[in-house]
């Protein structure tokens, strides 16, 4: 039996919006999941259910072997994380992160031991005394964080806790989440909606949907072997080209370009996928095209262009001279490519 | 450094809105410290007099009325203790009021809500009658509780605290619940501490309110020990005058200055919580 037990869990709003739709999950202990999804497609909801600050329309949360449907909140030994990380505005830091813990009749030398080795480990040991409006981004963000840790939590849940830094400062404490998760090795879920996020902290990735599971896997398996067309566009900087095609006997036509794919597949309705860089750029190519338009990133560079009215993108190192309106040749191998099926939007 | 002519002009401005707020109070403080010939035959007085402690002794001590037993301090005392009550009780019922409108969404929250607000159109000068009916049945009159208790529900205290605690954001809410705080604990580990800054605006008001309050306090009480201030006002000092004897007007500004006291006080001590609170918004 797993940590974390979701089965077939639906939430519908009083207002009859479905935004959970019959999702079964199944966490282990110490792991890190990320939640990924575009807005609305019910991730947080999920997020907020296992919390215990939603109702749970039908189906059965378990954790820890304890089914908590019905479980305060309070009484679920989870904590979470806030977007606008929800620091109480007139507690200093110290008081944020013992509130808990006050509440739960600890005793007072053991909650000051645990919050100052909290603070000492998240580097907020000077700022223990001042307000939250005293403090910055980054800072507050840490104390977010110190004050689910002091707790010391069955669970950790994080609601897009990085959307409201800058990029410089969201890169840095993504990787402290991920460095203190392994240090603490505390079962943990991430709702992000951003992909990178999702890739680099996630021991495994649960793409979400329009209230759907999409996909579960390690950001491997998702990045090199998407289930659905959605997953395959949703994951992957920058994403990931589609041709709309038809596959006659392992041959695919875009127009008047054909890629033989190696096998006996028949699609009338089809849609092949190939990510910008598996499109390899060389003199030898077999298809040619011309190049709309060129962004500049330092090592690589990204080329826009399209076949037969269909734009695609390829991403290759900067060292190769090409300018915006330049022909150039180009080869797909059929390894790389990602077959879906229109009518379902499943793999084919 | 240079001075604009338009800052010139609005401290001109300032200045003068500043003595036409001051000077009636510094010409009744003057006058009350002259002996009642020299105000009788010169008039309202700028500069002070040496009559300060004499007509400032009388005033509390001497005992007046009917029954010649009730003397202005008691007044004051009485005043004191009414607006106190009021205020506290006001903001008290009017905080948890809110709090139940906005957290417990039951049914029917938002017409209670304005069933509430309507109550301001039927203020206590209109619904006197029943008022006094109801307090002299439950045999309330005379008393403390009388004078306090029909007073203390206030739609306005209880519409700016929900305005208020909508502002607050749900997070809170939810975090706060997280940490393990019930319902009660949330209210006076969360609501009341961030709203420090309007509890002590309402108090403020509504002690004015409850100090200045005459029709009630008149129509209640017959027993002049619980005669207030500003009934106080009307018949203090006026039993004296009957043609003989001089009008004693020193005395009576002395009492004006007096009765002012208690209301500035409470200013002066909840402003600085006040406007701290209005600096360093803390949301």
């Amino acid at each position: 039996m797993s940590f974390l037990e979701l089965q077939n869990i639906t939430k519908i709003y009083p207002n009859g919006t479905k935004a959970v739709n019959e999702t079964s999950l199944n966490i282990n202990k110490g792991e890190f999941v990320v939640f990924v999804g575009p807005s609305g497609c019910g991730k947080s909801t999920l997020l907020r259910m296992i919390a215990g600050l939603e109702d749970i329309t039908s189906g059965e949360i378990s954790l820890d072997g304890n089914i908590i449907n019905n479980i305060d909140p309070s009484e679920r030994d989870v904590a979470m994380v806030f977007q606008n990380y929800a620091l109480y505005p007139h507690m200093s830091v110290f008081n944020n992160m013992s509130y808990g813990l006050k509440n739960r009749g600890i005793s007072k030398d053991e909650i000051n031991n645990k919050v100052n080795d909290v603070a000492k480990l998240l580097e907020i040991d000077q700022l223990l005394t001042r307000k939250p409006s005293m403090l910055s981004g980054g800072q507050r963000q840490r104390v977010a964080m110190g004050r689910a840790i002091v707790r010391n939590p069955k669970i950790f849940l994080f609601d897009e806790p990085l959307s409201n830094l800058d990029a410089k400062l969201r890169n840095q404490m993504r990787l402290e989440i991920k460095k203190l998760q392994r240090q603490m090795d505390v079962t943990s879920i991430f709702v992000t909606h951003d992909q990178t996020e999702a890739m680099t902290l996630g021991d495994r990735i649960v793409v979400i949907n329009n209230g759907v599971v999409e996909q579960v896997g390690t950001p491997k398996e998702i990045y090199s072997k998407p289930n659905t067309k959605f997953v395959a566009e949703f994951i992957g900087s920058p994403q990931m080209n589609l041709f709309q095609c038809k596959i006659e006997n392992g041959l695919a036509k875009i127009s008047d370009m054909q890629i033989n794919l190696n096998n006996s597949l028949n699609i009338q309705d089809a849609c092949i996928g190939v990510r910008p860089d598996d499109i390899l750029v060389s003199d030898q190519g077999e298809y040619s095209s011309s190049a709309n338009l060129v962004e500049y990133l330092g090592s690589d560079m990204i080329i826009y262009s399209s076949v037969g009215g269909q734009e695609f993108s390829c991403k290759l190192s900067s060292k190769i001279n090409l300018k915006a309106g330049d022909n150039f040749k180009f080869d797909i191998s059929p390894s790389v490519l990602h077959i879906f099926d229109n009518t379902s939007g499943q793999r084919a | 450094m240079k001075i604009k002519p338009i800052e010139i002009l609005s401290h001109i401005i300032l200045i003068l809105g500043v003595l036409l707020m001051v000077l009636p109070i510094w010409f009744s403080f003057a006058t009350s410290t002259h002996d009642n010939i020299s105000i009788m035959t010169e008039g309202m007085k700028f500069f002070l007099g040496e009559s300060f402690s004499q007509n400032y002794n009388e005033v509390l001590n001497e005992k007046g009325g009917w029954s010649e037993e009730v003397t202005a301090a008691r007044m004051f005392m009485n005043s004191f203790i009414m607006a106190l009550g009021i205020a506290t009780l006001k903001v008290v019922i009017s905080a948890m009021s809110a709090y139940a409108l906005v957290y417990f969404r039951f049914k029917l929250a938002v017409p209670i809500f304005w069933l509430i607000f309507i109550t301001l159109l039927v203020p206590l000068e209109v619904r006197i009658f029943p008022s006094y009916k109801i307090v002299s049945d439950l045999g309330l009159t005379n008393t403390y509780t009388g004078l306090i208790l029909p007073l203390v529900a206030s739609a306005t205290a209880t519409f700016f605290f929900r305005q208020f605690y909508k502002t607050i954001p749900d997070e809170l809410l939810e975090s706060a619940k997280l940490d393990g705080a019930n319902s009660w604990r949330f209210f006076i580990d969360f609501l009341l501490p961030l709203s420090k800054t309007m509890l002590a605006a309402m108090f403020i008001f509504m002690f004015v309110y409850g100090y200045s309050q005459y029709l009630w306090p008149l129509i209640m009480t017959t027993d002049e020990k619980y005669w207030t201030v500003v009934m106080g006002m009307k018949i203090i000092f006026t039993e004296n005058y009957e043609g003989v004897a001089l009008p004693r007007t020193g005395e009576r500004f002395a009492y004006i200055i007096l009765s002012m006291l208690p209301p500035v006080l409470v200013v002066v001590i909840l402003q600085r919580w006040f406007i701290k609170g209005l600096i360093q918004t803390e949301k």
